[in-house]
């Protein structure tokens, strides 16, 4: 067993769970540390998200038990009765614990397929080990792996390309009609938390002003304030849209917002400049006659939702690409793990062997009288360089060959029928 | 003047250039489907290598045949499809903006091939030369082109446009170019147009002045190129103005360029006597 990981996910376990199980930066810390220091694991990472905690761990190569070493490290780190703890843990060695990271950070594991932060946390989780030197070879390998995997997949599959939310999908719509928004000013009504998430990703992709309407004017100024905006009087219609390109409306009204009327002396007054009209409310806040005023784009909730809806199936339709991805990335990793191993296993059978010869000859040799010492020498030489021989070949094809590294996948068996149980690495 | 009936040699500069285009047309539609700058950047070089090829084709053609490009309705035909290229790829390095190559691409490759593959038509004795007589020409199919290309975007903004309004928020609307970009785009297309048709139509009437010592005889090819300047002229100013803007102002743009295609068929090939070809 060479790689080990244990962890919880949003798919295993309830959020009650999950956040006992959380690590903080700090606590991942602590834990790594403990866990080496109590001959756990020899190298650690702990990757801790809201919607996953795990560890990954190499072993010392004497351990014989150590699943139930974390999993009862867990349960006692987080003071989690054990029984809670087994229902919800999974737990995967070498090759699937590689695959498991691997999927982790191509965001194919993701509650949101495809997301884009899991990327970062892993590498921030890796930065972090490795600052506190709680990884090795083995870990330092696999994460790099996985980082690179993360980013192929982003780049060349469309897995998170596209926007999941309403608001994304909004503003994306929106840049179907102006460009890029920077250069464009954005009217947001109401100050609700949908509002947030708009103004948000309308400030991350650069729109150049914004502009807040709420009927309480207290909360549209803590909203303005937090993304350096400025707040319009409410309903000041004649002056609120002659300027804003894009209007996102989410207000709760049993009346629309905007009548027809209004949005055709806005049209009007604007000189028929296109707007762009979110309609985020339920019941609508844009009357819906006014959809066929000239240059007005008016898209409602369901439209927005539809776009969302498209684009799940779109990355749905990517994952067979990214899976392929992890795959070769996993093949990649597993011929460099047998090929350390495998170079580990030559130098073994080396020593093995010299001292074999070296006991051969002294009882061999012992009843062999006539032999001057120089003679004696000499056959130790030579019989040297015969297990030289027989040994430098293979070696060189080890070191060459990944095909046959590939092929060689159980090092273990090797290493039973070559090397007794005292010599095991 | 004696002439060798000859059809264009199959040549080098001939294939390379197809293949410059093609490539750069694959790339643009990579670029459109994949969004990777390294697909657009791909299709700007593959564009600019058809430029060159293109250049050579064009040379190598009049060589074979002793006359300019422009003489036969083949010649012009590529002249035409390489100064679409030359005015696309200007849009495109002051617009910053590779997504119209998709769609501009198979027009080019089009007039290319069309006008390469054809037999060279019979050649009557001609009476145009000098550099007056040559600017003329090219600047006049210069803003054919550039008409051509504000057409291509109009069109383009109308199918989003449509897309847009009805909500039919398929996958091509993602794919397409944005409202706005296309307007400006085709403005740009259109003034480019108008500046380069009202030069050669100055040098034109210079040169039919120094040819014949005056300079008015009723050709109703003037009228119609009247017509289309004012209509392009119209067409700029409206197009900011607030009953026009946007969709009808494209409406126009395409109405205009059904006027260029008229010009050059039938007031060409039926009423003029001086022009014919463009």
């Amino acid at each position: 067993m060479e790689i080990v990981l244990v962890g919880l996910n949003h798919r295993t376990a309830p959020v009650e769970v999950r956040e006992k199980v959380s690590f903080t930066a700090d606590q991942a810390r602590r834990a790594a540390d403990q866990l080496r220091a109590r001959g756990i694991l020899d190298e650690t990472l702990v990757l801790s998200t809201c919607n996953r905690s795990e560890v990954y761990g190499v072993p010392p190569e004497t351990s014989h038990n150590c699943l139930s070493g974390l999993a009862s490290f867990l349960s006692e780190f987080h003071s989690v009765g054990p029984d809670i703890l087994t229902s919800s843990l999974y737990h995967h060695y070498d090759r699937h614990a590689v695959r498991h990271l691997f999927r982790v950070s191509a965001g194919l594991d993701s509650m949101l397929l495809g997301e884009a932060e899991i990327l970062g946390q892993v590498r921030e989780a890796y930065r972090s080990a490795h600052e506190q030197g709680a990884t090795g070879p083995v870990l330092n390998r696999l994460f790099q792996g996985a980082l690179e995997v993360g980013k192929r997949v982003r780049t060349e599959t469309e897995l998170g390309s596209r926007p999941m939310s309403v608001a994304a999908a909004g503003v994306k719509l929106a840049e179907r009609i102006f460009g890029k928004l920077n250069g464009h000013s954005a009217l947001v009504l109401g100050a609700g938390a949908v509002s947030e998430q708009v103004i948000s990703t309308l400030r991350d992709r650069g729109i150049a002003d914004l502009f807040v309407m709420n009927r309480s004017r207290d909360r549209a100024e803590e909203l303005a304030q937090k993304f350096n905006g400025s707040v319009v009087e409410w309903a000041s219609w004649d002056t609120g849209l002659l300027k804003p390109d894009v209007v996102v409306s989410s207000v709760s009204a049993d009346e629309p917002v905007l009548p027809r009327r209004v949005l055709e002396s806005a049209m009007n007054a604007r000189g028929n400049r296109a707007l762009f009209v979110m309609d985020l409310g339920m019941p609508r806040n844009i009357e819906a006659a006014a959809s066929d005023l000239y240059n007005l784009y008016v898209y409602n909730l369901d439209d927005l939702s539809g776009i969302v809806q498209q684009n799940r199936q779109a990355r749905e339709g990517e994952i067979p690409r990214a899976e392929a991805i992890v795959e070769e990335h996993v093949g990649k990793f597993l011929s460099w793990q047998a090929s350390v191993e495998l170079v580990g296993l030559v130098s073994a059978l080396r020593a093995r062997l010299r001292e074999e010869r070296t006991t051969f000859l002294h009882t061999r040799l012992a009843s062999v009288t006539h032999l001057s010492p120089k003679d004696r020498e000499q056959m130790e030489v030579l019989m040297d360089e015969l297990l030289e021989k027989l040994l430098v070949e293979p070696a060189e094809r080890l070191r060459g060959e990944r095909e046959l590294r590939r092929k060689i996948q159980n090092v273990e068996a090797l290493r039973d029928l070559f090397l007794s149980d005292r010599d095991k690495r | 003047m004696m002439r060798r009936e000859q059809g264009p040699m199959p040549h080098i500069f001939l294939y390379l250039t197809v293949l410059a285009y093609a490539l750069s047309f694959g790339s643009y539609i990579r670029f459109l489907r994949t969004g990777r700058e390294i697909a657009g950047g791909l299709g700007t070089l593959f564009l600019v290598l058809g430029l060159i090829a293109h250049y050579f084709a064009l040379l190598e053609r009049s060589r074979g045949l002793h006359t300019v490009p422009y003489h036969d309705l083949y010649g012009s035909m590529s002249l035409f499809g390489w100064l679409l290229a030359l005015t696309y790829l200007g849009l495109e390095f002051y617009h910053r903006q590779r997504s119209v190559g998709a769609f501009v691409l198979p027009f080019i490759l089009v007039f290319f091939l069309a006008a390469h593959l054809a037999p060279a038509d019979r050649l009557s004795p001609t009476i145009a030369h000098g550099p007056v007589f040559a600017f003329h020409v090219t600047l006049s199919i210069l803003a054919y082109a550039a008409f051509a290309l504000s057409f291509v975007l109009s069109l383009i903004f109308l199918i989003q446009n449509r897309l847009l309004r009805n909500r039919q928020l398929s996958e091509v609307v993602w794919r397409l170019p944005a409202l706005e970009l296309l307007e400006r785009m085709s403005r740009s297309s259109v003034l480019v147009g108008l500046i380069s048709i009202a030069v050669g139509t100055i040098l034109g009437f210079i040169w039919v002045d120094r040819l014949t010592g005056q300079y008015w005889y009723y050709d109703p090819k003037y009228v119609i190129t009247l017509v289309v300047l004012l209509l392009y002229a119209v067409y700029l100013q409206l197009s900011r103005t607030t009953t026009w803007r946007g969709a009808r102002a494209s409406r126009l743009c395409i109405f205009n360029f059904v006027i260029v295609v008229l010009s050059f068929t039938v007031v060409n090939l039926y009423l003029s006597h001086s022009h014919r070809y463009f």
